[in-house]
């Protein structure tokens, strides 16, 4: 399986085109196909990770061209371990979008699967490909199916998802100028050729613009606070599935590519001593993880909820990256695993409550627990992820953050991590209890006497829910394996 | 600073142009007037691409039509280079999606509200 590395890419962007020739001929056959590209695709990533671990870096040259000419994949530890999880939320969220999809876009299904299967190709190729201009085009579209995808949303989504598309269009244009600037320096688009002719330029004012203009470019991408202001409207507007698919990972995909460019394109010693880019990073990455918090404790809505406590992770993500060693940067490479998996069973289970009553406002949950029991289990071992309790995975990360702001003496962001630990808290108790608890004696007791019978969320959507609520305890104690065996390979070289 | 404006005029041109449609997408109320500005925004960094590649007195980067095809086999320098070229017009293909997908989001957003003016619409989801 000396192609892994392109089956990966190739599978769901052939598939795309299957699932629309067989979908207009037999609208329901387009679900099956997508199951079987998505499969393939993780198998292939799978094969991919085991590869890199009996036998070190994949380089794989397109059409046998070799690197500074030709497009290269390049797949190495920290990507190996981005690809599966990449997969893993796509599988997951294709089971999940059945039932939901029949009910909230019946007319479009073939559409929504078509550009599913582009989406997930998007993510694939940023994650994969060793060329700067390469990930250009696989950022846009990432970002041109996501804009799609929220559009066919209730009934805010059109504007949300035109702002989006503005924001999103200025971020990928000042990354395709940074790969200018970096071009006409050096006259190299590969990320290992450019890591090896950068360092003898350091000096050089085009350089600097040019990684100023990546580092805007991909914090707008990935929603950092305060370029986040397309996130919350566009995410909480979109379709069940498609938030759940786009939540979790657009924004670990420009944490990735955040990672690339500073520590591996560009040398950890620039990022860091060079440009104080990974100090401001940090300090802007607290303010996101605080004012993430404080929004969503003035939310009254569930999934609106969800988008700003979003907000507050990608915080916690570019903390990792910004504090510039070797515990941040652990914490910040699974923290891109474990939030995936917390984000994806916080949307899905957002998800199906819509999909079962309609309603999503915090007031409305009351006797949810006896209603949906399982799924509500799973919000609430999600819940005490996202605080940091820990069986959870959600702790582990966090610990690795801690120790990471401690190694740099950044007493502010253990006081900031502490803090909006004790905010999600807050946050998640308040939708907890009134989900859990019995109302005061004094509030409405007329609901009492009504009979309250279990109406779970359909098979389809409760499986993908159960099996992302129990990945999140079985990560949190494998967690230790995990870092033994990839994470601490794929830290960059230079730590 | 005249002389440093003069000299690289093409590079002040794409700044100019690049601030004209960044001030469109951010500032405009209108839509379509948003989705120009972003063709603006777009089209400058072509032009930052174009003008990296390109070399005074250069030839056509093809062997047959070079400055004494007949004698040298190649001469590298006097080349434009092309590649910006091959580059942009990827990046076209990516613009011109872009902008199919913001003209059809535009129409959508026209028949549920009847207007492409943003306040309007702000008003109206309240």
């Amino acid at each position: 399986m000396l192609q892994a590395p392109v089956l990966i890419v190739v599978i769901p962007l052939m598939f795309t085109f299957v699932a629309l020739i067989f979908g207009l001929w037999k609208k329901g056959l387009c679900y099956p196909i997508v199951l079987i590209a998505l499969s393939l695709s993780f198998l292939a990533t799978l094969q991919t990770l085991n590869i890199v671990i009996t036998t070190g870096t994949i380089h794989y040259h397109l059409g046998n061209w070799s690197p500074p000419w030709g497009i290269e994949y390049v797949v190495d530890y920290l990507n190996a371990f981005v690809l599966p999880v990449i997969s893993f939320v796509a599988i997951m969220v294709a089971i999940y979008s059945k039932k939901s999809i029949e009910k909230e876009l019946p007319d479009k299904v073939v559409y929504f699967y078509c550009i599913f299967l582009l989406q997930v190709t998007g993510f694939l190729g940023i994650v994969v490909t060793g060329d700067m201009f390469n990930l250009y085009v696989f950022l846009e579209i990432a970002s041109l199916s996501g804009y799609a995808l929220i559009t066919m949303g209730e009934d805010g989504a059109p504007i949300a998802s035109f702002n989006y598309l503005i924001f999103g269009t200025i971020g990928a244009c000042f990354y395709l100028l940074g790969v200018g600037y970096l071009y006409a320096a050096t006259g190299s688009l590969n990320m290992g050729d450019l890591a090896k002719l950068l360092p003898n330029l350091y000096g050089s004012k085009v350089i600097l613009v040019g990684f100023s203009f990546f580092m805007v470019g991909l914090a707008l991408k990935m929603a950092l606070f305060p370029l986040h202001v397309w996130l919350p409207d566009a995410y909480t507007h979109a379709p069940s599935s498609v938030s759940a698919l786009l939540a979790p990972l657009m924004t670990k995909v420009g944490a990735y590519v955040l990672i690339r460019v500073t520590y591996t394109v560009f040398k950890p010693y620039f990022s860091i001593e060079i440009l104080p880019a990974t100090t401001i990073l940090s300090w802007i990455a607290a303010a996101a993880i605080i004012f993430g918090a404080a929004m969503a404790l003035a939310q009254t809505d569930l999934k609106r909820m969800l988008t700003y406590i979003l907000v507050s992770e990608v915080g916690y993500l570019a903390l990792g990256i910004g504090l510039g060693n070797r515990n941040g940067l652990t914490g910040a490479i699974l923290h891109i695993l474990n939030d995936a998996f917390m984000m994806l069973a916080l949307f899905m289970v957002v998800g199906a409550i819509i999909y079962r009553y309609g309603g999503r406002r915090i007031s409305q949950l009351r006797y949810l627990h006896k209603k949906m029991p399982f799924t509500m289990a799973v919000f609430v071992v999600a819940a005490l992820s996202v605080i940091g309790i820990p069986p959870t995975c959600g702790f582990f990360s966090k610990w690795y953050l801690l120790l990471g702001a401690i190694n740099a003496h950044g007493w502010v962001f253990v006081a900031v991590l502490l803090v909006s630990s004790l905010l999600n808290a807050i946050l998640f108790f308040r939708v907890i209890e009134n989900v859990y608890l019995e109302p005061h004696d004094g509030d409405i007791v007329e609901n009492h006497d009504m009979v309250v019978s279990i109406e779970e969320a359909p098979l389809t959507m409760l499986v993908p829910i159960l099996i992302t609520g129990a990945g999140i305890l079985s990560l949190g104690v494998l967690s230790g394996k995990i870092i033994s065996t990839i994470i601490q390979f794929a830290i960059p070289a230079g730590f | 600073m005249f002389d440093l404006i003069v000299s690289k005029y093409n590079y002040w041109i794409y700044i100019t142009l690049m601030m004209i449609g960044f001030y469109a997408m951010v500032g405009k109320k209108n839509l379509i007037k948003k989705v120009i500005g972003m063709n603006i925004f777009q089209t400058a960094i072509i032009l930052f691409f174009i003008s990296t590649a390109s070399k005074k007195g250069g030839t056509l980067p093809i062997i047959e039509h070079a400055h004494g095809h007949e004698e040298h086999a190649m001469q590298v320098a006097s080349y434009i280079n092309p590649l910006p070229h091959v580059l942009m017009l990827t990046a076209i293909v990516v613009m011109v999606s872009t902008l199919g997908v913001a003209l059809a989001i535009l129409i959508v957003i026209y028949r549920k509200y009847h207007t492409l003016e943003e306040d309007e619409i702000l008003r109206f989801n309240k």
